[in-house]
């Protein structure tokens, strides 16, 4: 009746996920108590569950990653105790937690924090930049948020009913495949990321649709900001990989569930075709996490030297050659697979290719600072701690590119302080960048700056002390992933690793207290003009924060630097031209489609996880129905007549 | 097992490379961490004397020389690529004194099986070799993805399931070094370092001559029995029936290992 499922499959005999789950539990009763006691549910309902605007799609996106990171980085210290202690000792987490532990850092990490992180912010800032009212398609960008939020249940639900995958991040075949992982974890894994995977393709095909197709009149493509840029890149990266990523799981789950044989020892199958095939996704994702940092570093260094952007077309080029290359390297994360030389050449100078227009970007953030006025607020102090700490990480990656140096390398503690290396400093640090910097749009009052600037210290020492010493570990023969070791050699590294943990947990700390205070504080912080860093795009003309239709009346663009042509053009006519007419505007009915849809997403990715298939044929028409109810609806829009846009706007300045 | 004190030809080459390679990006990256620095001082927005130039957003000689430096950079390190990769290919004999030595490499769950086919001898965890011959592994795996590596000798290799993949090395000086597995796999993972004895050649022999009298035998039924998942790593030393043991397991003639449903 239940499949697999069954009360053993709750863990009371140990504690530790025990007691996680229950103070998850408890926080999520408080909270869900608070809003319904003090009234909040219908406003929450009404204006964030089911709203199809994509400046709260976006803040809903970066609230999920936000959450995610403290589940991630609680795996991270973890680990980190666990490797510390265990020298020549067990330590206190066994190898099937630890091995879990880790699984499930990388996974949160990558899928739950970076991918929703950077998602929210495009989403929040892309139509606000290029001068348009919403995304595309707005229903469908409700529908991403939910089935990613979907996705990040399921993983979490794991700690508690039955358990996660201890694979690694990347479930290799054959230790994912039955024999070797017979229990449900992986399942877990695999149907999280599959309908969380769905709505990541839709996000990407909403902001590609956004960029080509949605910009303000006069907005030509040479004129567009930096940061919409990116996202075209990003988002053209994962509509083409993405797939690659649903097509390997979906195979892999034909494996688990049907008896295939597209990866399993026997009966023909192949692992090395998994790895090629995830590897061909895996490589491309990191440049789908890296490139909105790129961007939003282009948008900050430039507004907080008071200069435009050096080299835009430059930027332009090395953008799009990124997004290009970045699909013609993946083999260099299995050098050691034995390929021939040849192969490993031309994917190792494949690889460094690509460091040549990263190089060049670099450079240019370099010459913007050059000749300008430069304001040292915490988005800028991140963006330097990015140019400076993503140049050693990028170093260390070329380096990796040279196959003989990766046949000692390979899959140790260097490549791990490696590829963090480059995703803290430079896809954290642009995702912490973004948010102090927008968050006054977003709010209608800034954030602490001091506290901004205590955290990004903490953060960038506690980086150094926690990953600098995996270099040294890496080279003494450290590899990853061991639960205990007797290598004496390593332990005082690991140590070193722990304590900058430690540093980066008040970085963290200090980041919830910014938050925190500049609640209380807002009205001593509040943006009253929706300029507050006298900004040089499109974003910054509306009121913070802006009315649901963005612009009462759309802009005209006659240059690059939009709004900061804009504000040079009123200071020399004088004050603002009088008589703006406001016309009526049409926007989208909200919908509990998003939402719907992903409450029988849930159902029929734990269902399928539990092998409960009556409760999946159950979700698979709910599902199925929710997207009859929507495509049947008669009224699509509301309109919002002219006064009460000239209020909106009128009352905010 | 540290990487920069390698015992070997294949690991010192692979440290110059290492070094090398270094110092070739050294010589970027200083500097323009110097000048990221230098420049966020200069033009910080309290200096008074630094010159502000609101509209300076182009230059093509910058340009030039900002493509230029990473892409000749490049050019150098895919020389060295090349070469490099090349002349290390695991699949390339090394050269050395003495009669080449064959071993064959099997990993377990969760230990090592090295299987000496002209000697007739089998051991588990332990790797003995002659100081200054080349060695000519073959390696596969009973079950998962493994990585066969000795730090301090050069190249890891993978170990697959149904397939052979290959690793040329040679050890120059006598002494005990650790090898170890360079990819998880699974709960036992931890275990899976082993002891490299490098032994002089005439050490070597008498110690074949005395493994190939082993009580113990390795043939395709204790193989089996060793397939079980286990966190046993103690030394065992066997001696080999059967020369083609290695090939009935490298191509699946004695299946993969059972899954491990019964210790999960």
């Amino acid at each position: 009746m239940f499949g697999k499922l069954s009360w053993a499959a709750i863990p009371l005999d140990q504690p530790l996920p025990m007691i996680a789950s229950a103070i998850v539990a408890l926080a999520i009763l408080a909270v869900l108590a608070w809003v319904v006691v003090r009234g909040h549910f219908p406003y929450l309902w009404n204006e964030w569950i089911t709203s199809v605007d994509h400046k709260r799609i976006g803040i809903m996106y970066i609230l999920l990653a936000m959450v995610m990171l403290l589940r991630g980085f609680s795996d991270a210290i973890m680990m980190r105790l666990q490797q510390a202690i265990a020298y020549n000792a067990p330590g206190f987490l066994p190898p099937e937690h630890f091995n879990q532990v880790f699984s499930a850092h990388g996974t949160i990490m990558i899928f739950f924090v970076a991918m929703p992180f950077m998602i929210g912010l495009m989403n929040f800032v892309v139509p606000l930049q290029l001068g348009v009212r919403d995304v595309a398609f707005p229903t469908l960008n409700s529908v991403g948020f939910w089935l990613t939020a979907t996705g990040a249940l399921l993983i979490n639900l794991s700690l508690v009913v039955g358990e996660f995958a201890r694979t690694g991040w990347l479930p290799y075949p054959p230790l994912s495949e039955l024999p070797y992982s017979p229990d449900v974890g992986v399942d877990y894994y695999l149907w999280g990321l599959q309908i969380s995977g769905i709505g990541t393709v839709l996000s990407g095909i909403n902001l590609v649709t956004t960029v080509l197709k949605m910009r303000a009149s006069g907005m030509t493509y040479l004129r567009m900001p930096m940061f919409c840029w990116t996202t075209l890149a990003t988002n053209l990266l994962i509509i083409a990989a993405f797939p690659i990523l649903t097509a390997t799981l979906a195979m892999l789950i034909l494996d688990r569930y049907l008896g295939f044989h597209f990866f399993t020892n026997d009966a023909g199958g192949n692992m090395m075709m998994f790895m090629n095939l995830i590897w061909a996704w895996g490589h491309p994702e990191v440049y789908i996490l890296v490139l909105p940092a790129f961007g939003i570093y282009s948008e900050v260094i430039s507004t907080f030297s008071r200069k435009p952007l050096f080299g835009y077309r430059s930027m332009v080029a090395a953008t799009m050659s990124i997004c290009l290359l970045s699909f013609m390297v993946w083999l260099h994360h299995f050098f050691t697979m034995g390929a021939g030389a040849d192969v490993n050449a031309i994917f190792g100078i494949a690889t460094m290719i690509i460091a040549v227009p990263t190089g060049v970007k670099i450079f240019n953030w370099l010459f913007t600072m050059y000749g300008g006025r430069i304001q040292f607020t915490a988005p800028l102090l991140w963006s330097l701690g990015f140019m400076v700490t993503f140049i050693i990480g990028g170093m260390t990656g070329v380096l990796l590119a040279v196959p003989p140096v990766d046949f000692v390398l390979h899959n140790s503690l260097f490549l791990v302080a490696h590829f963090h290396n480059v995703i803290i400093g430079g896809v954290l640090f642009g995702a912490f960048a973004g948010y102090m910097y927008w968050f006054p749009k977003a709010f209608g009052f800034k954030l602490h700056d001091g506290l901004g600037k205590a955290a990004f210290w903490f953060w960038i020492v506690g980086f150094y002390v926690a990953f600098m010493p995996l270099y040294a570990a890496g080279l003494l023969g450290a590899t990853r992933r061991m639960q205990h070791y007797e290598v004496a050699e390593w332990r005082p590294w690991l140590v070193i690793a722990a304590v900058g943990a430690g540093i980066i947990l008040i970085g963290i700390i200090l980041q919830i207290a910014q938050l925190v205070v500049s609640i209380r504080q807002r009205e001593k912080l509040r943006d009253t003009s929706g300029d507050p860093w006298d900004g040089r795009s499109l974003e910054w003309a509306t009121p913070s924060p802006p009315p649901s239709f963005n612009f009462a009346v759309l802009p005209q663009v006659t240059g690059e630097d939009a709004f900061w042509t804009q504000k040079a053009q009123a200071r020399e006519e004088g004050s603002a031209k009088g008589g703006v007419r406001y016309e009526p505007i049409e926007m989208p009915l909200n919908s509990p489609t998003g939402f719907v849809c992903a409450f029988f997403a849930t159902i029929i990715g734990f269902a399928m996880i539990w092998h409960i298939w009556w409760m999946a044929i159950v979700g698979l028409i709910g599902a199925f129905a929710t997207f009859v109810v929507f495509a049947w609806r008669d009224h699509e829009g509301y309109v919002i007549p002219a006064d009460e846009v000239a209020r909106a706007v009128g009352a905010a300045r | 097992m540290n990487v920069l004190d390698p015992q070997g030809p294949v690991g010192a080459a692979q440290k110059i490379i290492l070094l090398n390679s270094l110092g070739i990006m050294l010589a970027i990256v200083v500097p323009t961490i110097i000048a990221i620095f230098a420049f966020a001082f200069w033009f910080r927005q309290s200096n008074s004397r630094a010159r502000y130039l609101p509209d300076w957003a182009y230059s093509g000689r910058i340009e030039l020389v900002v493509w230029s430096i990473p892409a000749l950079t490049i050019f150098l390190l895919g020389g060295v690529t090349w070469i490099g990769a090349h002349d290390l290919d695991p699949r390339k004999p090394v050269a050395g004194t003495g009669e080449e030595l064959t071993i064959q490499v099997v990993s377990l769950d969760w230990r090592w099986l090295f299987i000496y086919p002209d000697q007739r001898v089998a051991t588990i965890n332990t790797l003995t070799i002659p100081e200054g011959a080349p060695l000519r592994f073959e390696l596969t795996s009973s079950s998962v993805l493994n990585a066969f590596f000795i730090p301090q000798l050069g190249s890891m290799i993978y170990t697959m399931n149904g397939m052979t993949t290959q690793l040329h090395l040679r050890a120059d000086k006598t002494g005990r070094y650790q090898g170890l597995s360079a990819h998880f796999s699974g709960d036992g993972f931890p275990n899976m370092v082993f002891d490299v004895d490098v032994v002089s050649p005439a050490d070597f022999s008498a110690w074949a001559a005395r493994a190939a009298v082993s009580p113990l035998v390795l043939n395709a039924d204790t193989y089996k029995a060793m397939t079980m998942p286990t966190m046993d790593s103690s030394r065992i030393t066997y001696r080999l029936d059967d020369p083609t043991l290695f090939h009935a397991i490298a191509t699946q003639k004695l299946p993969p290992a059972p899954g491990w449903k019964a210790i999960y």
